[in-house]
C-alpha cells in the first residue's frame, strides 16, 4: 500500500517548480522595472553628473557614448540585461568604483548586523508572544503587548539615536559609530571582539524595533490555536499543561511565524538603511544613504536590484519552508 | 455487589462568563454499573456535553462544579492535579465529536494514538506502543498503514475510528462517547455504532453515550437518561424509555427520530414548538411547560422532582 | 427607498460610534489625536513663523544649542531656532503628509480592490499579478528610488508613499468585496435589473467602507513613519520641515555628539505618540467593524 506516496511526491515537485518559476518571473519584472524607472524618468544621467561644473562638451559626449547613451532605448535595454547578467552594474558616480564591488564590500557588514538582529528579535519576540498568549490578559500579556507596540510605533533610527546618546555619548560604554575603531591595527579575535562591541548598539536598536511584529503574530497565532479542540483532547489524555503547550499548541502556532521569519530575512538587507546611517555602520544601508545624497544613480539602481532579489529569494524560501512544515499543503 | 464505575450525586455545573453565571447542569444524579451502558440524550444546550466533559474535569477554568462524582471509587472533584492526570485516559477516556478538529493537524494519527500510552507508561517501550497502535487500528477497522497518515488525509469515518482507537489506547474501564456519530453520514454512522457496540461487548467496557439522536441510543445502550434544561427528566431502560416514553418531552423526542433501518418507524418527525430555554433564563416551575402539550396550571408552581413511574423508571413530571 | 437606506446607515454608524466610545484604548487614541490635530491647526497662533527663521533667531539673541533650562520650553538648535517652534510647525507637515499619503493609498488600493473583486476574470488576474509584484519589491528602496528621481518636495513624497503602499489595501478590499458579492442581496438586486454601478455604490461600498476605514487608520502610521524615514535620509521637502526633517537636521549637525537631546527627543516622541494614537483607534475600529475580532482578544 506504499503507492499512496507517489502522487504526493509528484505533486510536491510540481509545487516547487511552480513557485520557482513564479519567482523567476517576478525577478524578470523587477529587472525591466529597474531599467525603465531610471532611464525614462532621468533623461540625462551624464549631464546631471556634471551639473554645474564646467566640463568641455566633447568629454561629455565621449562619456555618453561610453555609457551607451547614444543608442536607441531597446538597444540600451539589451545592453543593460547583458551587463546585469555579468554583474556589471556600472560605475558609481561618487566613488568612481564599479557598483558591484562597492556592493559586495558593503554586503558582509549588513548581513552580520541584520542577520543577528533578525534572529534575536525572532527568538525573543516569539517567546514573548507565546507567554503573552498563554497568560492572556494577565499583566505579563499586557506588558508584552504594550511594550512591543510602543517599540513598533517609533522610528527605528530615532530609537538608535536615543540609545547612541545614552550609551555611547553620555555613558561611554560603546563607540559612537563605525565597525571598528579608526586606525586600529588589531587582527583575529581582538578585531572580532571590537567589531562585536561596535555592533552592539545598532543590533540592539534593530532587535527592539523588529520584536513587536514577532510577538504580535505569535500571540495571535497561538490564540487561534488555543481555541482548538485537539488541545482539550491532549489534556484529556492526561498530559501536563506545559507538555500540551509545547507539543501541540506551539508547533501549530509557529507555522505562520516561520513564514514571517523567512520573509523578514528577505527584507533584512534593506531593513536597516536609516539605522546603519545613524551608527555609520559600513553596510548596504549606509551605502544607500550615501548614494541618496548624490544622487548616485548607478549605485541606487544596483542596490535596488540587490534588495529586490533578496526579497524574492527569501519569499520563495518562505513558501517552500511552509510547504515542508505543514503537512496539509499538498502542492496540488 | 460491586460498586458502580461511575456515580454522580447532585452534580451542578455553572459556567462563569463575562456576562454572568450560566447554570448548565442542575442537580444530576445517576449510577453506571460496571459493564453497563447509559445513553444521555437531549437537544443542544441541555447540558449533556458539559456533563460529559466534567467527568474528566475538562471544563474551562473558573467553572463551578458542585456535588459528588465518583469514578472507580475515587472522588474526582478532590483529586490533586497529578491524581487527575493519572485517572484521565486510563480509567475513563472520551471519544470526541467533530474529528477533524479533535486531531492535531501536524502530527500523524499513529503518533496521537501512542502518545497517551507513553505518557501513562502502559507500554514498555516505544516500539511496543507502535505495535499496540497497529493492533488498535485493526480492531477499529482501519488499514494498518494509515498509522503514518495525517488527519487531513483520512475520511470523516476514518478519523472517527482513529478517535475510538485513541480512546482505547490505555485500556480504560469507562468510555464516554460525546456525539461520536453526529458529523457523519448515515452509512458511516451505522458502522461506527456497531463498532462501539462490539467493543463494548468484547472488553466489557462501561459506556456513556451522548447524543441528540434518540434512535441511535436504543441500539447501543441498555439504559437511557433524557436531559432537559440541565436536569434529567426521565430515565430507565432504553427499550422502555424509547418504546413507551412517559415524560411528554421524551415522547416528542422519540417521535422526532425514527429508528435507522426500521421501516415501520419511518414517520414524519413531529416538531416541538419553540426552542429549549437558555440556561440562565428558565421558565418558572417545570422548565418544559411552555412547550408541553400536557401543561397545566400546577406546572408553573414548582420544578418537578424525579419520581418512580414504574419499578425501573423515573420521570420528572407532575401530570403523568 | 433611499431614505430608508439612509436611516439604516445612520443607525449603523450610531451603533458603531457607541461601541467605539466604550473602548478605553480607542477613546484615549482619539483624544490624543484630536489634541495633536488642534496643535497642528493652531500652529500659526501659538508660534510665530519667524521663530523658524535663522536670521531672526540670531537677531533675537537666542543661544546656540541652548538647553531647555536656558531657553524655554525645548531649547534651541545649531541655528539658534526654537525647537518648540519646529515641533509645532513640524506637526503640520508630518500629519498632513501622513494623512494625504494614506488617502492616496486607500484610493488606489480600494479602486483596485473593488474592480478586481467585483469584475473578476481577466481584470482580476492582471491586477492581482500587479499587486503581488508590488508587494515583493522592497518598499523602502522603491520609495527611495522614486523620491530620488522625482525630486524633493511634499507632493512627490505623498505620491511616492501612496504609490508604494496600496497593495495591502487592495488585497484586503478585494477579499471583502468577494465576501460581499457572495451574499444573496446582490443577486437579488441584480435580478431586479440593477446595473454595475448601482450595485457597487448601493451594496458593495457600504459593506466595505467599514473595513476600509479601519485599514486606513492603521495605514496612517505607516505613511507617517515612511515620510519620517525618507525625510531623515534627505529626501524630504527642504522648505517645509516635518518632524523627520528635524531628526535629519539634528543628526547631520551633530546633536547626538553634543548630547543636545532636546533637539531630537521631542520630534521622535511626537511621532511615537501620534502613531500609537492611530494604532489604538485603528484596532478599535477593527473590532467595531468585524464582530468576530471583538471577542476578548
Amino acid at each position: 500500500m506504499l503507492t499512496t506516496r507517489q502522487p504526493e511526491t509528484r505533486g510536491r515537485a510540481r509545487f516547487i517548480l511552480r513557485k520557482v518559476l513564479g519567482s523567476v518571473l517576478t525577478l524578470a519584472f523587477v529587472l525591466v522595472f529597474n531599467f525603465f524607472l531610471f532611464r525614462i524618468v532621468q533623461n540625462d544621467p551624464i549631464g546631471s553628473l556634471f551639473r554645474g561644473r564646467n566640463v568641455p562638451q566633447a568629454t561629455v559626449e565621449n562619456l555618453r557614448i561610453a555609457f551607451g547613451l547614444d543608442q536607441p532605448l531597446w538597444a540600451q535595454f539589451v545592453y543593460y540585461i547583458r551587463e546585469t547578467f555579468q554583474l556589471n552594474f556600472g560605475i558609481s558616480y561618487q566613488s568612481r568604483q564599479p557598483v558591484w564591488s562597492e556592493i559586495t564590500s558593503a554586503l558582509p557588514a549588513t548581513v552580520a548586523l541584520v542577520g543577528v538582529s533578525a534572529i534575536l528579535s525572532a527568538v525573543i519576540g516569539t517567546v514573548g508572544g507565546v507567554i503573552a498568549a498563554w497568560r492572556r490578559n494577565s499583566w505579563k500579556d499586557h506588558t508584552i503587548t504594550s511594550g512591543t507596540m510602543v517599540f513598533y510605533s517609533m522610528p527605528d533610527f530615532w530609537l538608535g539615536m536615543l540609545l547612541l546618546v545614552l550609551f555611547a555619548v553620555v555613558l561611554g560604554w560603546f563607540p559612537v559609530g563605525g565597525i571598528t575603531d579608526a586606525g586600529t591595527t588589531e587582527t583575529g579575535m581582538a578585531l572580532l571582539l571590537d567589531q562585536i562591541h561596535h555592533m552592539f548598539l545598532p543590533a540592539l536598536t534593530l532587535t527592539l524595533a523588529y520584536l513587536g511584529e514577532y510577538a504580535l503574530v505569535t500571540r495571535s497565532s497561538l490564540l487561534d490555536v488555543m481555541g482548538e479542540d485537539y488541545l482539550i483532547v491532549a489534556r484529556a489524555k492526561g498530559l501536563r499543561d506545559s507538555v500540551v503547550r509545547r507539543k501541540h499548541a506551539v508547533p501549530n502556532a509557529l507555522l505562520p511565524v516561520v513564514t514571517l521569519t523567512a520573509i523578514n530575512l528577505g527584507f533584512v538587507l534593506s531593513g536597516a538603511i536609516a539605522v546603519e546611517a545613524v551608527f555609520s555602520w559600513p553596510g548596504l544601508g549606509k551605502a544607500t544613504a550615501d548614494a541618496i545624497r548624490g544622487p548616485d544613480l548607478p549605485m541606487l539602481q544596483g542596490l535596488f536590484l540587490v534588495f529586490s532579489a533578496a526579497v524574492i529569494v527569501f519569499n520563495l524560501l518562505a513558501d517552500l519552508a511552509y510547504a515542508w512544515l505543514d503537512p496539509r499543503v499538498e502542492g496540488a | 455487589m460491586t460498586e458502580p464505575i461511575l456515580s454522580l450525586r447532585d452534580v451542578s455545573i455553572t459556567y462563569n462568563t463575562g456576562s454572568g453565571s450560566v447554570p448548565a447542569v442542575r442537580g444530576v444524579s445517576f449510577d453506571l454499573a460496571r459493564g453497563g451502558s447509559l445513553g444521555l440524550a437531549g437537544e443542544s444546550g441541555c447540558g449533556k456535553s458539559t456533563l460529559a466533559n466534567s467527568l474528566l474535569r475538562l471544563l474551562p477554568a473558573g467553572t463551578d462544579v458542585t456535588g459528588e462524582i465518583l469514578i472507580d471509587g475515587q472522588d474526582l472533584l478532590s483529586l490533586s492535579p497529578g491524581g487527575l492526570r493519572a485517572v484521565r485516559w486510563t480509567t475513563g477516556a472520551i471519544i470526541f465529536q467533530g474529528a477533524l478538529h479533535a486531531l492535531n493537524p501536524v502530527q500523524t494519527v499513529g503518533r496521537q494514538v501512542t502518545e497517551p500510552m507513553l505518557v501513562h507508561s502502559t507500554v514498555a517501550s516505544e516500539s511496543d506502543a507502535k505495535r499496540r497502535s497497529r493492533e488498535l487500528f485493526e480492531k477499529v477497522g482501519l488499514p494498518v498503514d494509515r498509522v503514518d497518515a495525517y488527519p487531513h488525509q483520512l475520511s470523516g469515518g476514518q478519523r472517527q475510528r482513529v478517535l475510538i482507537a485513541m480512546a482505547l489506547a490505555c485500556d480504560p474501564q469507562l468510555l464516554i462517547a460525546d456525539e461520536p456519530t453526529t458529523a457523519l453520514d448515515l452509512m458511516v454512522q451505522a458502522q461506527v455504532l456497531s463498532l462501539i457496540d462490539e467493543l463494548k461487548k468484547e472488553s466489557s467496557l462501561s459506556l456513556i453515550f451522548i447524543t441528540h439522536d434518540l434512535s441511535v441510543l436504543t441500539y447501543v445502550c441498555e439504559r437511557l437518561a433524557i436531559m432537559y434544561a440541565g436536569r434529567i427528566v426521565e430515565q430507565g431502560l432504553s427499550v422502555d424509555v424509547f418504546g413507551k416514553p412517559s415524560h411528554p418531552y421524551t415522547q416528542a423526542l422519540a417521535a422526532a427520530f425514527p429508528i435507522i433501518g426500521d421501516t415501520s418507524s419511518r414517520m414524519a418527525p413531529s416538531g416541538l414548538p419553540g426552542d429549549p430555554p437558555t440556561p440562565g433564563n428558565l421558565p418558572a416551575g417545570c422548565p418544559f411547560h411552555p412547550r408541553c402539550p400536557l401543561a397545566e396550571e400546577r406546572c408553573t408552581e414548582a420544578e418537578p422532582a424525579l419520581r418512580a413511574i414504574d419499578p425501573a423508571r423515573e420521570a420528572a413530571c407532575v401530570v403523568i | 427607498m433611499t431614505s430608508l437606506a439612509n436611516k439604516r446607515r445612520r443607525e449603523t454608524v450610531a451603533r458603531a460610534w457607541k461601541q467605539f466610545r466604550s473602548s478605553r484604548p480607542g477613546m484615549i487614541g482619539l483624544s490624543v489625536l484630536v489634541l495633536f490635530v488642534l496643535l497642528a491647526l493652531a500652529a500659526p497662533f501659538i508660534v510665530d513663523l519667524d521663530e523658524l527663521n535663522p536670521v531672526m533667531a540670531r537677531a533675537a539673541g537666542n543661544p546656540q544649542w541652548g538647553s531647555p533650562s536656558e531657553f524655554w520650553p525645548l531649547g534651541t538648535d545649531h541655528l539658534r531656532r526654537s525647537v518648540w517652534a519646529q515641533f509645532v510647525w513640524g506637526s503640520r507637515v508630518s500629519l498632513f503628509v501622513g494623512l494625504a499619503a494614506t488617502v492616496l493609498t486607500i484610493l488606489i488600493g480600494s479602486v483596485v480592490g473593488v474592480v478586481s473583486g467585483f469584475f473578476g476574470g481577466k481584470a482580476d488576474a492582471i491586477l492581482m499579478r500587479l499587486t503581488e509584484w508590488f508587494l515583493v519589491i522592497p518598499f523602502l528602496p522603491l520609495a527611495i528610488v522614486l523620491a530620488s528621481i522625482l525630486g524633493r518636495n511634499v507632493w512627490n513624497i505623498i505620491f511616492v508613499i501612496g504609490v508604494t503602499s496600496w497593495p495591502s489595501t487592495a488585497r484586503l478590499v478585494r477579499a471583502q468585496v468577494l465576501t460581499v458579492k457572495q451574499r444573496l442581496f446582490v443577486d437579488r438586486s441584480r435580478s431586479l435589473g440593477a446595473g454595475g454601478v448601482h450595485l457597487v455604490g448601493r451594496h458593495i461600498l457600504p459593506n466595505v467602507s467599514g473595513l476600509i476605514l479601519a485599514n486606513a487608520t492603521l495605514a496612517v502610521p505607516i505613511s507617517i513613519l515612511t515620510e519620517t524615514t525618507l525625510s531623515f535620509l534627505g529626501l524630504g521637502d527642504v522648505s517645509s520641515a516635518s518632524w523627520g526633517k528635524t531628526l535629519e537636521e539634528a543628526f547631520v549637525n551633530g546633536a547626538m555628539i553634543r548630547n543636545a537631546w532636546w533637539y531630537f527627543l521631542p520630534a521622535g516622541l511626537g511621532i511615537l505618540i501620534v502613531v500609537l494614537a492611530f494604532t489604538l483607534i485603528g484596532r478599535t475600529l477593527e473590532e467595531v467593524t468585524d464582530p468576530r475580532l471583538g471577542q476578548g482578544r
